[in-house]
Protein backbone atom coordinates (compact mmCIF):
# COMPACT_ATOMS: atom_id res chain seq x y z
CA UNK A 1 0.00 0.00 0.00
CA UNK A 2 1.42 3.37 -1.09
CA UNK A 3 1.62 6.21 1.23
CA UNK A 4 -1.30 9.09 0.11
CA UNK A 5 0.31 11.85 -1.91
CA UNK A 6 0.04 15.21 0.21
CA UNK A 7 -1.29 17.79 -1.82
CA UNK A 8 -0.94 21.53 -0.96
CA UNK A 9 -0.59 21.26 2.55
CA UNK A 10 3.68 21.60 2.80
CA UNK A 11 4.08 23.95 -0.03
CA UNK A 12 3.74 27.56 0.03
CA UNK A 13 2.11 28.51 -3.19
CA UNK A 14 2.53 32.09 -2.39
CA UNK A 15 6.07 31.66 -1.53
CA UNK A 16 7.13 29.10 -4.84
CA UNK A 17 5.16 32.06 -7.35
CA UNK A 18 6.95 35.25 -5.50
CA UNK A 19 10.65 33.48 -5.76
CA UNK A 20 9.85 32.17 -9.61
CA UNK A 21 8.55 35.64 -10.01
CA UNK A 22 12.02 36.80 -9.08
CA UNK A 23 14.82 34.17 -9.20
CA UNK A 24 13.16 31.63 -11.87
CA UNK A 25 15.77 32.56 -14.86
CA UNK A 26 17.94 30.82 -12.16
CA UNK A 27 16.10 28.00 -11.06
CA UNK A 28 15.87 27.36 -14.92
CA UNK A 29 19.98 27.78 -15.58
CA UNK A 30 20.33 24.86 -12.94
CA UNK A 31 18.28 22.48 -14.58
CA UNK A 32 20.19 23.54 -18.11
CA UNK A 33 23.11 22.80 -16.76
CA UNK A 34 22.12 19.22 -14.68
CA UNK A 35 21.21 18.21 -18.59
CA UNK A 36 24.77 18.50 -19.61
CA UNK A 37 25.92 15.99 -16.52
CA UNK A 38 25.35 13.04 -19.31
CA UNK A 39 27.85 14.75 -21.45
CA UNK A 40 30.75 15.40 -18.86
CA UNK A 41 33.12 13.29 -19.83
CA UNK A 42 33.07 14.36 -24.13
CA UNK A 43 32.76 18.51 -22.52
CA UNK A 44 35.86 17.48 -20.60
CA UNK A 45 37.84 16.04 -23.07
CA UNK A 46 36.93 18.77 -25.37
CA UNK A 47 37.84 21.67 -23.48
CA UNK A 48 41.26 19.99 -23.06
CA UNK A 49 41.94 18.01 -26.20
CA UNK A 50 41.35 21.76 -27.89
CA UNK A 51 43.61 24.18 -26.44
CA UNK A 52 46.19 21.46 -26.40
CA UNK A 53 45.74 20.51 -29.94
CA UNK A 54 45.25 24.25 -31.34
CA UNK A 55 48.27 25.43 -29.32
CA UNK A 56 50.58 22.40 -30.59
CA UNK A 57 49.53 23.13 -33.93
CA UNK A 58 49.32 27.09 -34.68
CA UNK A 59 51.11 28.19 -31.55
CA UNK A 60 54.13 25.36 -32.42
CA UNK A 61 53.71 24.13 -35.55
CA UNK A 62 52.60 27.25 -37.73
CA UNK A 63 54.32 29.05 -35.33
CA UNK A 64 57.97 27.37 -36.70
CA UNK A 65 57.01 29.27 -40.04
CA UNK A 66 56.23 32.70 -39.24
CA UNK A 67 59.77 33.39 -37.80
CA UNK A 68 59.40 37.06 -37.71
CA UNK A 69 56.73 39.04 -35.03
CA UNK A 70 53.45 39.70 -35.84
CA UNK A 71 52.25 42.88 -34.21
CA UNK A 72 55.56 42.78 -32.41
CA UNK A 73 54.82 39.73 -30.34
CA UNK A 74 55.77 35.94 -31.13
CA UNK A 75 53.13 34.08 -33.03
CA UNK A 76 52.17 32.06 -30.35
CA UNK A 77 51.60 35.20 -28.37
CA UNK A 78 49.50 36.46 -30.84
CA UNK A 79 47.34 33.34 -32.05
CA UNK A 80 46.90 32.29 -28.13
CA UNK A 81 43.94 34.93 -27.50
CA UNK A 82 42.34 34.42 -30.56
CA UNK A 83 42.57 30.88 -30.16
CA UNK A 84 40.81 31.20 -26.89
CA UNK A 85 37.76 33.60 -28.16
CA UNK A 86 37.50 31.37 -31.31
CA UNK A 87 36.96 28.33 -29.85
CA UNK A 88 34.49 29.53 -26.62
CA UNK A 89 33.06 31.55 -29.59
CA UNK A 90 32.17 28.82 -31.47
CA UNK A 91 30.51 26.97 -28.38
CA UNK A 92 27.97 29.77 -28.19
CA UNK A 93 26.99 29.84 -31.33
CA UNK A 94 26.50 25.65 -31.21
CA UNK A 95 24.24 26.19 -28.08
CA UNK A 96 21.76 28.79 -29.82
CA UNK A 97 21.15 26.87 -32.66
CA UNK A 98 19.55 23.00 -32.52
CA UNK A 99 19.47 22.61 -28.47
CA UNK A 100 16.85 26.19 -28.77
CA UNK A 101 14.63 24.72 -31.57
CA UNK A 102 15.16 21.19 -29.77
CA UNK A 103 13.94 22.87 -26.91
CA UNK A 104 10.69 23.94 -28.17
CA UNK A 105 10.18 21.11 -31.00
CA UNK A 106 11.83 17.80 -30.00
CA UNK A 107 12.89 17.63 -26.45
CA UNK A 108 10.26 20.20 -25.47
CA UNK A 109 11.78 21.25 -22.25
CA UNK A 110 10.95 24.56 -22.72
CA UNK A 111 7.46 23.59 -22.61
CA UNK A 112 7.40 21.61 -19.70
CA UNK A 113 9.12 24.60 -18.05
CA UNK A 114 6.53 26.88 -19.32
CA UNK A 115 4.20 25.23 -17.14
CA UNK A 116 5.71 25.97 -13.96
CA UNK A 117 6.64 29.00 -12.10
CA UNK A 118 8.69 30.13 -14.61
CA UNK A 119 7.86 32.90 -17.88
CA UNK A 120 8.84 32.24 -21.05
CA UNK A 121 11.88 35.16 -20.96
CA UNK A 122 13.11 33.27 -17.79
CA UNK A 123 13.70 30.62 -19.95
CA UNK A 124 15.69 32.39 -22.12
CA UNK A 125 17.63 34.35 -20.04
CA UNK A 126 18.29 30.94 -17.95
CA UNK A 127 19.82 29.68 -21.38
CA UNK A 128 22.01 32.87 -21.79
CA UNK A 129 22.89 32.30 -18.15
CA UNK A 130 23.75 28.23 -18.17
CA UNK A 131 26.15 28.76 -21.49
CA UNK A 132 27.62 32.02 -19.67
CA UNK A 133 28.45 29.55 -16.76
CA UNK A 134 29.79 26.87 -19.22
CA UNK A 135 31.45 29.08 -21.52
CA UNK A 136 33.54 30.53 -18.29
CA UNK A 137 34.66 26.94 -17.39
CA UNK A 138 35.66 26.20 -20.62
CA UNK A 139 37.68 29.23 -21.28
CA UNK A 140 39.05 28.96 -18.34
CA UNK A 141 40.59 25.85 -18.91
CA UNK A 142 42.18 27.21 -22.23
CA UNK A 143 43.72 29.64 -20.15
CA UNK A 144 45.76 27.27 -17.52
CA UNK A 145 46.50 25.21 -20.51
CA UNK A 146 47.99 28.43 -22.38
CA UNK A 147 49.90 28.92 -18.81
CA UNK A 148 51.74 25.61 -19.55
CA UNK A 149 52.44 26.36 -22.93
CA UNK A 150 53.65 30.45 -21.78
CA UNK A 151 51.14 31.78 -24.28
CA UNK A 152 50.28 34.62 -21.86
CA UNK A 153 53.30 37.52 -21.90
CA UNK A 154 50.99 39.86 -19.65
CA UNK A 155 49.55 39.24 -16.50
CA UNK A 156 46.07 40.57 -17.37
CA UNK A 157 45.70 37.61 -19.49
CA UNK A 158 43.19 36.23 -17.51
CA UNK A 159 40.97 38.46 -19.07
CA UNK A 160 40.80 36.11 -21.95
CA UNK A 161 38.10 33.89 -19.81
CA UNK A 162 35.40 36.36 -19.72
CA UNK A 163 36.34 38.01 -22.82
CA UNK A 164 36.31 34.28 -24.55
CA UNK A 165 32.96 33.81 -22.61
CA UNK A 166 31.75 37.56 -23.67
CA UNK A 167 32.02 36.79 -27.30
CA UNK A 168 30.05 33.40 -27.20
CA UNK A 169 27.31 34.87 -25.65
CA UNK A 170 27.52 37.68 -28.42
CA UNK A 171 27.14 35.10 -30.90
CA UNK A 172 24.60 32.91 -28.90
CA UNK A 173 21.83 35.28 -28.10
CA UNK A 174 20.48 36.66 -31.80
CA UNK A 175 20.90 32.80 -32.75
CA UNK A 176 18.59 31.80 -30.08
CA UNK A 177 16.28 34.48 -30.69
CA UNK A 178 16.08 33.58 -34.29
CA UNK A 179 16.04 29.68 -33.45
CA UNK A 180 13.43 29.82 -31.65
CA UNK A 181 11.50 31.09 -34.49
CA UNK A 182 12.16 28.07 -36.82
CA UNK A 183 9.24 25.10 -37.35
CA UNK A 184 10.71 22.80 -39.63
CA UNK A 185 13.71 20.55 -39.71
CA UNK A 186 16.58 23.68 -38.91
CA UNK A 187 17.84 23.01 -42.34
CA UNK A 188 18.47 27.18 -42.15
CA UNK A 189 21.51 25.70 -39.43
CA UNK A 190 23.60 24.42 -42.10
CA UNK A 191 23.00 28.11 -44.07
CA UNK A 192 23.90 30.05 -40.82
CA UNK A 193 27.29 28.04 -40.13
CA UNK A 194 28.52 28.14 -44.00
CA UNK A 195 27.48 31.82 -44.73
CA UNK A 196 27.55 33.76 -41.39
CA UNK A 197 29.75 31.66 -38.69
CA UNK A 198 32.30 30.73 -40.81
CA UNK A 199 33.19 33.68 -42.84
CA UNK A 200 33.24 35.34 -39.36
CA UNK A 201 35.38 32.97 -37.87
CA UNK A 202 38.03 34.00 -41.12
CA UNK A 203 37.68 37.03 -40.67
CA UNK A 204 38.12 37.06 -37.42
CA UNK A 205 41.56 38.40 -37.46
CA UNK A 206 42.59 34.92 -35.24
CA UNK A 207 45.61 33.41 -37.37
CA UNK A 208 46.56 36.90 -39.03
CA UNK A 209 45.23 40.83 -38.31
CA UNK A 210 42.58 42.05 -40.39
CA UNK A 211 44.06 44.30 -41.63
CA UNK A 212 46.11 42.16 -44.00
CA UNK A 213 42.85 41.35 -45.62
CA UNK A 214 41.86 43.62 -48.58
CA UNK A 215 40.01 46.96 -47.18
CA UNK A 216 36.77 46.03 -48.80
CA UNK A 217 36.50 43.16 -47.22
CA UNK A 218 37.37 44.15 -43.61
CA UNK A 219 33.70 44.79 -42.89
CA UNK A 220 33.04 40.86 -42.65
CA UNK A 221 35.39 41.05 -39.07
CA UNK A 222 34.19 44.33 -37.95
CA UNK A 223 30.41 43.09 -37.60
CA UNK A 224 32.06 39.52 -36.00
CA UNK A 225 31.54 39.28 -32.03
CA UNK A 226 35.03 36.87 -32.51
CA UNK A 227 37.20 39.50 -34.39
CA UNK A 228 36.04 42.12 -31.28
CA UNK A 229 36.65 39.16 -28.35
CA UNK A 230 39.79 38.62 -30.46
CA UNK A 231 40.91 42.72 -30.13
CA UNK A 232 39.81 42.46 -26.67
CA UNK A 233 41.90 39.70 -25.76
CA UNK A 234 44.88 40.73 -27.54
CA UNK A 235 44.86 44.14 -25.74
CA UNK A 236 44.65 42.09 -21.94
CA UNK A 237 47.15 39.19 -23.03
CA UNK A 238 49.88 41.07 -24.91
CA UNK A 239 48.73 45.01 -24.77
CA UNK A 240 47.91 45.31 -28.50
CA UNK A 241 47.67 48.53 -29.34
CA UNK A 242 43.91 49.04 -29.93
CA UNK A 243 43.47 50.13 -33.35
CA UNK A 244 41.09 51.58 -34.93
CA UNK A 245 38.28 50.59 -32.26
CA UNK A 246 39.11 51.82 -28.54
CA UNK A 247 38.92 49.05 -25.97
CA UNK A 248 35.14 50.57 -24.39
CA UNK A 249 34.04 50.03 -28.35
CA UNK A 250 35.01 46.42 -28.69
CA UNK A 251 33.54 46.19 -25.32
CA UNK A 252 30.24 47.67 -26.26
CA UNK A 253 29.73 46.23 -29.25
CA UNK A 254 29.75 42.88 -27.93
CA UNK A 255 27.04 43.82 -24.87
CA UNK A 256 24.71 45.10 -27.86
CA UNK A 257 25.16 42.00 -28.92
CA UNK A 258 24.17 39.71 -26.56
CA UNK A 259 21.62 42.76 -24.73
CA UNK A 260 19.80 43.13 -28.32
CA UNK A 261 19.85 38.96 -29.10
CA UNK A 262 17.91 39.17 -25.39
CA UNK A 263 15.58 41.93 -26.58
CA UNK A 264 14.42 40.17 -29.31
CA UNK A 265 14.69 36.55 -27.85
CA UNK A 266 12.14 37.53 -25.18
CA UNK A 267 9.95 37.94 -27.54
CA UNK A 268 10.67 34.98 -29.93
CA UNK A 269 10.52 32.75 -27.11
CA UNK A 270 6.98 34.42 -25.59
CA UNK A 271 5.63 33.84 -29.33
CA UNK A 272 6.60 30.56 -30.07
CA UNK A 273 5.24 29.28 -26.69
CA UNK A 274 1.90 30.29 -27.22
CA UNK A 275 2.02 28.58 -30.89
CA UNK A 276 3.63 25.41 -29.57
CA UNK A 277 1.10 22.76 -28.24
CA UNK B 1 -15.50 29.46 -3.90
CA UNK B 2 -14.80 27.61 -7.59
CA UNK B 3 -11.02 26.59 -8.27
CA UNK B 4 -11.81 27.21 -12.09
CA UNK B 5 -14.00 29.81 -13.22
CA UNK B 6 -14.99 30.65 -16.89
CA UNK B 7 -17.61 32.97 -18.39
CA UNK B 8 -17.83 33.23 -22.21
CA UNK B 9 -14.38 32.22 -23.28
CA UNK B 10 -13.33 32.36 -26.52
CA UNK B 11 -9.93 31.45 -28.59
CA UNK B 12 -10.08 32.33 -31.92
CA UNK B 13 -7.01 31.51 -34.62
CA UNK B 14 -7.73 33.60 -37.59
CA UNK B 15 -12.01 32.87 -38.70
CA UNK B 16 -11.74 29.29 -36.80
CA UNK B 17 -13.10 29.35 -33.07
CA UNK B 18 -11.13 26.99 -31.33
CA UNK B 19 -12.88 27.30 -27.93
CA UNK B 20 -16.55 29.00 -29.27
CA UNK B 21 -17.62 30.93 -25.98
CA UNK B 22 -18.07 28.00 -23.07
CA UNK B 23 -18.75 28.69 -19.44
CA UNK B 24 -18.56 26.30 -16.65
CA UNK B 25 -17.14 26.40 -12.96
CA UNK B 26 -14.82 23.04 -10.74
CA UNK B 27 -15.45 23.02 -7.35
CA UNK B 28 -12.84 21.96 -4.96
CA UNK B 29 -12.13 18.64 -4.80
CA UNK B 30 -14.14 17.68 -7.93
CA UNK B 31 -12.91 15.43 -10.26
CA UNK B 32 -13.96 17.58 -13.90
CA UNK B 33 -13.70 16.17 -16.96
CA UNK B 34 -13.59 17.75 -20.66
CA UNK B 35 -15.10 15.60 -22.90
CA UNK B 36 -14.94 15.43 -26.58
CA UNK B 37 -13.66 14.58 -30.26
CA UNK B 38 -10.16 15.22 -31.27
CA UNK B 39 -10.40 19.25 -32.63
CA UNK B 40 -13.25 19.85 -30.13
CA UNK B 41 -10.97 22.70 -27.86
CA UNK B 42 -10.28 20.72 -24.77
CA UNK B 43 -6.89 20.89 -25.15
CA UNK B 44 -6.60 25.02 -25.93
CA UNK B 45 -9.40 25.20 -23.05
CA UNK B 46 -6.52 23.78 -20.92
CA UNK B 47 -3.79 25.37 -22.01
CA UNK B 48 -5.48 28.77 -21.47
CA UNK B 49 -5.97 27.60 -17.52
CA UNK B 50 -2.35 27.48 -17.66
CA UNK B 51 -1.83 30.75 -18.60
CA UNK B 52 0.43 29.30 -21.24
CA UNK B 53 -1.85 30.18 -24.46
CA UNK B 54 -3.87 33.84 -24.56
CA UNK B 55 -7.31 34.05 -24.84
CA UNK B 56 -8.80 35.79 -27.49
CA UNK B 57 -12.19 37.11 -25.29
CA UNK B 58 -14.20 35.90 -22.33
CA UNK B 59 -13.33 35.36 -18.59
CA UNK B 60 -11.30 33.15 -17.05
CA UNK B 61 -9.96 32.76 -13.04
CA UNK B 62 -8.07 29.96 -11.55
CA UNK B 63 -8.01 29.78 -7.74
CA UNK B 64 -9.41 33.39 -8.08
CA UNK B 65 -6.60 34.90 -10.60
CA UNK B 66 -6.64 35.34 -14.34
CA UNK B 67 -3.62 33.10 -15.65
CA UNK B 68 -2.79 35.62 -17.91
CA UNK B 69 -1.86 38.26 -15.82
CA UNK B 70 -0.87 36.06 -13.01
CA UNK B 71 0.90 33.12 -14.78
CA UNK B 72 3.57 32.39 -11.70
CA UNK B 73 0.99 32.47 -8.94
CA UNK B 74 -1.75 29.82 -11.10
CA UNK B 75 0.91 27.44 -11.99
CA UNK B 76 2.47 27.58 -8.81
CA UNK B 77 -0.87 26.12 -7.43
CA UNK B 78 -1.28 23.65 -10.83
CA UNK B 79 0.12 20.53 -11.63
CA UNK B 80 0.44 20.02 -15.66
CA UNK B 81 0.42 16.62 -17.64
CA UNK B 82 0.44 17.56 -21.31
CA UNK B 83 -0.98 15.40 -23.81
CA UNK B 84 1.98 14.86 -25.34
CA UNK B 85 4.93 13.87 -22.72
CA UNK B 86 7.60 16.57 -22.46
CA UNK B 87 10.12 14.93 -19.94
CA UNK B 88 13.41 15.45 -20.32
CA UNK B 89 14.75 12.51 -21.93
CA UNK B 90 18.55 13.21 -20.96
CA UNK B 91 17.74 13.07 -17.21
CA UNK B 92 17.34 9.69 -15.15
CA UNK B 93 13.82 9.51 -13.83
CA UNK B 94 14.09 10.98 -10.01
CA UNK B 95 16.40 13.94 -12.19
CA UNK B 96 13.22 14.86 -13.66
CA UNK B 97 11.09 15.49 -10.95
CA UNK B 98 13.62 17.03 -8.91
CA UNK B 99 14.86 19.46 -11.65
CA UNK B 100 10.80 19.76 -12.59
CA UNK B 101 10.95 20.97 -8.70
CA UNK B 102 13.53 23.31 -9.07
CA UNK B 103 11.17 25.62 -11.68
CA UNK B 104 9.22 26.06 -7.95
CA UNK B 105 12.31 27.33 -6.56
CA UNK B 106 11.18 24.35 -3.57
CA UNK B 107 14.71 23.30 -1.50
CA UNK B 108 16.64 20.23 -2.24
CA UNK B 109 15.55 19.38 1.26
CA UNK B 110 12.20 19.02 0.35
CA UNK B 111 12.43 17.63 -3.01
CA UNK B 112 14.52 14.34 -2.64
CA UNK B 113 12.29 12.84 0.16
CA UNK B 114 9.87 13.89 -2.01
CA UNK B 115 10.59 12.51 -5.84
CA UNK B 116 11.05 9.31 -3.66
CA UNK B 117 8.09 9.64 -2.46
CA UNK B 118 6.43 10.49 -5.94
CA UNK B 119 8.28 7.68 -7.44
CA UNK B 120 6.57 4.85 -5.11
CA UNK B 121 2.99 6.65 -5.84
CA UNK B 122 4.06 6.10 -9.54
CA UNK B 123 5.34 2.43 -9.01
CA UNK B 124 8.45 3.54 -10.64
CA UNK B 125 10.80 2.98 -7.67
CA UNK B 126 12.89 0.67 -9.20
CA UNK B 127 13.23 3.01 -12.45
CA UNK B 128 14.35 5.81 -10.12
CA UNK B 129 18.06 5.98 -12.44
CA UNK B 130 16.46 4.81 -15.26
CA UNK B 131 16.97 7.36 -18.26
CA UNK B 132 13.46 8.27 -19.01
CA UNK B 133 14.45 7.46 -22.68
CA UNK B 134 14.59 3.51 -21.52
CA UNK B 135 10.92 3.95 -19.86
CA UNK B 136 7.89 2.16 -21.50
CA UNK B 137 5.06 4.54 -22.46
CA UNK B 138 2.97 3.93 -19.81
CA UNK B 139 5.87 4.69 -17.37
CA UNK B 140 6.68 7.71 -18.63
CA UNK B 141 2.97 8.63 -18.50
CA UNK B 142 2.87 7.96 -14.55
CA UNK B 143 6.36 9.96 -14.44
CA UNK B 144 4.65 13.14 -16.34
CA UNK B 145 1.93 12.75 -13.42
CA UNK B 146 4.31 12.10 -10.57
CA UNK B 147 6.15 14.91 -11.82
CA UNK B 148 3.13 17.19 -11.78
CA UNK B 149 2.19 16.65 -8.71
CA UNK B 150 5.68 17.89 -7.19
CA UNK B 151 4.54 21.58 -5.81
CA UNK B 152 1.35 19.45 -4.31
CA UNK B 153 -0.79 21.33 -6.64
CA UNK B 154 -4.08 22.73 -6.03
CA UNK B 155 -5.50 21.40 -9.16
CA UNK B 156 -4.12 18.57 -11.49
CA UNK B 157 -5.07 19.45 -15.36
CA UNK B 158 -4.83 16.22 -17.22
CA UNK B 159 -5.10 16.36 -20.47
CA UNK B 160 -5.86 12.94 -22.45
CA UNK B 161 -3.82 10.82 -19.83
CA UNK B 162 -4.18 7.63 -21.32
CA UNK B 163 -3.94 7.96 -24.88
CA UNK B 164 -1.60 5.81 -26.63
CA UNK B 165 -1.46 3.36 -23.64
CA UNK B 166 -2.62 -0.28 -24.01
CA UNK B 167 -5.64 -1.32 -21.79
CA UNK B 168 -3.36 -2.46 -18.68
CA UNK B 169 -1.12 0.63 -18.60
CA UNK B 170 -4.54 2.27 -18.55
CA UNK B 171 -6.09 0.70 -15.85
CA UNK B 172 -2.78 1.19 -13.75
CA UNK B 173 -2.72 4.62 -14.52
CA UNK B 174 -6.39 5.06 -13.58
CA UNK B 175 -6.10 3.12 -10.37
CA UNK B 176 -3.77 6.07 -9.66
CA UNK B 177 -5.48 9.12 -10.76
CA UNK B 178 -8.24 7.76 -7.95
CA UNK B 179 -6.09 7.98 -5.26
CA UNK B 180 -5.25 11.28 -5.85
CA UNK B 181 -8.95 12.00 -5.99
CA UNK B 182 -9.97 10.25 -2.64
CA UNK B 183 -7.19 12.10 -1.67
CA UNK B 184 -9.17 15.32 -2.79
CA UNK B 185 -6.70 16.81 -5.01
CA UNK B 186 -9.45 18.66 -7.76
CA UNK B 187 -8.69 16.73 -11.31
CA UNK B 188 -9.64 18.31 -14.34
CA UNK B 189 -9.41 15.88 -17.26
CA UNK B 190 -9.82 15.66 -21.11
CA UNK B 191 -10.70 12.66 -22.67
CA UNK B 192 -12.18 11.17 -25.66
CA UNK B 193 -12.58 7.85 -24.23
CA UNK B 194 -16.10 7.93 -22.79
CA UNK B 195 -14.66 4.70 -20.30
CA UNK B 196 -12.54 7.45 -18.99
CA UNK B 197 -14.90 9.80 -18.22
CA UNK B 198 -16.73 7.81 -16.79
CA UNK B 199 -14.29 6.09 -14.49
CA UNK B 200 -12.57 9.21 -13.50
CA UNK B 201 -15.19 12.11 -14.35
CA UNK B 202 -18.08 13.52 -11.28
CA UNK B 203 -19.10 15.83 -13.16
CA UNK B 204 -18.27 16.81 -17.19
CA UNK B 205 -18.93 19.01 -20.04
CA UNK B 206 -19.35 17.53 -23.17
CA UNK B 207 -17.19 19.56 -26.22
CA UNK B 208 -17.85 19.70 -29.86
CA UNK B 209 -16.73 22.17 -32.30
CA UNK B 210 -15.51 24.45 -29.53
CA UNK B 211 -19.14 24.82 -27.70
CA UNK B 212 -20.56 23.17 -24.78
CA UNK B 213 -22.67 20.44 -25.70
CA UNK B 214 -23.88 19.20 -22.16
CA UNK B 215 -23.08 19.34 -18.39
CA UNK B 216 -23.66 16.89 -15.86
CA UNK B 217 -22.45 13.90 -13.90
CA UNK B 218 -21.85 10.88 -16.12
CA UNK B 219 -25.07 9.07 -14.82
CA UNK B 220 -27.00 12.05 -15.12
CA UNK B 221 -26.54 13.02 -18.56
CA UNK B 222 -26.80 9.25 -20.32
CA UNK B 223 -30.42 9.50 -18.25
CA UNK B 224 -31.06 12.31 -19.76
CA UNK B 225 -29.75 11.97 -23.22
CA UNK B 226 -30.28 7.94 -23.71
CA UNK B 227 -32.07 4.90 -22.59
CA UNK B 228 -31.25 2.34 -19.53
CA UNK B 229 -29.65 0.10 -22.19
CA UNK B 230 -29.12 -0.37 -25.65
CA UNK B 231 -29.34 -3.30 -28.38
CA UNK B 232 -26.36 -3.97 -30.81
CA UNK B 233 -26.88 -5.67 -33.71
CA UNK B 234 -25.03 -6.74 -36.63
CA UNK B 235 -27.00 -8.21 -39.82
CA UNK B 236 -23.50 -7.76 -42.38
CA UNK B 237 -22.98 -3.90 -43.86
CA UNK B 238 -25.05 -4.57 -46.88
CA UNK B 239 -28.08 -5.85 -45.02
CA UNK B 240 -27.82 -3.51 -41.54
CA UNK B 241 -29.77 -0.47 -43.59
CA UNK B 242 -32.28 -2.54 -45.41
CA UNK B 243 -33.61 -4.28 -41.82
CA UNK B 244 -33.27 -0.71 -40.26
CA UNK B 245 -36.48 0.93 -41.22
CA UNK B 246 -38.50 -2.67 -39.92
CA UNK B 247 -36.31 -1.95 -36.50
CA UNK B 248 -36.80 1.70 -35.96
CA UNK B 249 -40.49 0.93 -35.54
CA UNK B 250 -39.85 -1.24 -32.56
CA UNK B 251 -37.74 1.69 -30.40
CA UNK B 252 -38.20 5.80 -29.75
CA UNK B 253 -34.63 6.05 -31.08
CA UNK B 254 -32.48 4.13 -33.02
CA UNK B 255 -28.85 4.51 -34.93
CA UNK B 256 -27.84 3.32 -38.09
CA UNK B 257 -23.69 3.11 -37.97
CA UNK B 258 -21.49 1.55 -41.06
CA UNK B 259 -21.17 -2.04 -38.91
CA UNK B 260 -23.46 -1.87 -36.73
CA UNK B 261 -27.32 -0.78 -35.75
CA UNK B 262 -28.03 0.78 -32.28
CA UNK B 263 -31.58 0.43 -30.69
CA UNK B 264 -31.84 2.38 -27.29
CA UNK B 265 -34.66 0.46 -24.88
CA UNK B 266 -35.26 0.59 -21.21
CA UNK B 267 -35.06 -3.29 -21.52
CA UNK B 268 -33.02 -4.42 -24.36
CA UNK B 269 -33.38 -8.38 -23.47
CA UNK B 270 -37.02 -8.17 -23.83
CA UNK B 271 -36.46 -6.11 -27.12
CA UNK B 272 -34.13 -8.21 -28.46
CA UNK B 273 -36.79 -11.31 -27.89
CA UNK B 274 -39.01 -9.67 -29.64
CA UNK B 275 -36.46 -9.17 -33.34
CA UNK B 276 -35.73 -12.63 -33.09
CA UNK B 277 -39.09 -13.39 -32.97
CA UNK B 278 -40.07 -11.59 -35.96
CA UNK B 279 -37.53 -13.34 -37.43
CA UNK B 280 -34.70 -11.06 -38.00
CA UNK B 281 -31.82 -13.00 -37.25
CA UNK B 282 -29.02 -10.85 -36.91
CA UNK B 283 -25.68 -12.29 -36.89
CA UNK B 284 -24.30 -11.06 -33.86
CA UNK B 285 -26.54 -9.17 -31.23
CA UNK B 286 -25.13 -7.57 -27.93
CA UNK B 287 -27.20 -5.59 -24.82
CA UNK B 288 -25.40 -2.65 -23.27
CA UNK B 289 -26.40 -0.42 -20.50
CA UNK B 290 -26.10 3.10 -22.28
CA UNK B 291 -22.29 4.80 -21.94
CA UNK B 292 -21.68 8.68 -22.60
CA UNK B 293 -20.78 7.31 -26.05
CA UNK B 294 -24.79 6.76 -26.71
CA UNK B 295 -24.75 10.76 -24.93
CA UNK B 296 -22.16 12.08 -27.80
CA UNK B 297 -23.84 10.40 -30.47
CA UNK B 298 -26.99 11.99 -29.52
CA UNK B 299 -26.30 15.17 -28.84
CA UNK B 300 -23.60 15.60 -32.52
CA UNK B 301 -24.52 12.02 -33.99
CA UNK B 302 -20.85 11.19 -34.34
CA UNK B 303 -19.01 8.87 -32.70
CA UNK B 304 -16.40 10.24 -30.35
CA UNK B 305 -13.29 8.14 -31.77
CA UNK B 306 -13.65 8.20 -35.45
Amino acid sequence: MTRPITTGSSVDHVDAARRGRVLGWWFFAEGRLLRERPFLGVTIATAVGNPVLYLVAMGVGLGALVQQPVDGVSYLHFVAPGLVVSTVATTGAGWGTWPIMGGFKWERTYLAAAATAITPVQIALGELVALGLRLLVQAAVFWAIGLAFGAWPLASAWWVVPIGAAAGLAFFAPLAAYSATLEDEGIQFNFINRLIVMPMFLFAGTFFPLTAMPPFLQWIGWISPMWHGTQLARIASYGMANEPLPTLGHAAFLAACIAGGMAVAARTFSRRMEKAS
Amino acid sequence: MPVIRAADLVKTYGDFDAVAGIAFEVEPGESFGLLGPNGAGKSTTMRMIGGTLLRTAGVLEVLGLDPETHGPEVRASLGVVPQQDNLDEELRARDNLIVYGRYFGLPLSYLKPKADELLEFAQLTEKANAKVSALSGGMKRRLTIARGLVNEPRVLLLDEPTTGLDPQARHILWDRLFRLKEQGVTLVVTTHFMDEAEQLCDRLIVMDHGAIVAEGSPQDLIRRYSSREVVELRFGSDRNAAVAGELRALVDRSEVLPDRVLLYADDGEALLETINRRGLNPLTSLVRRSSLEDVFLRLTGRSLVD
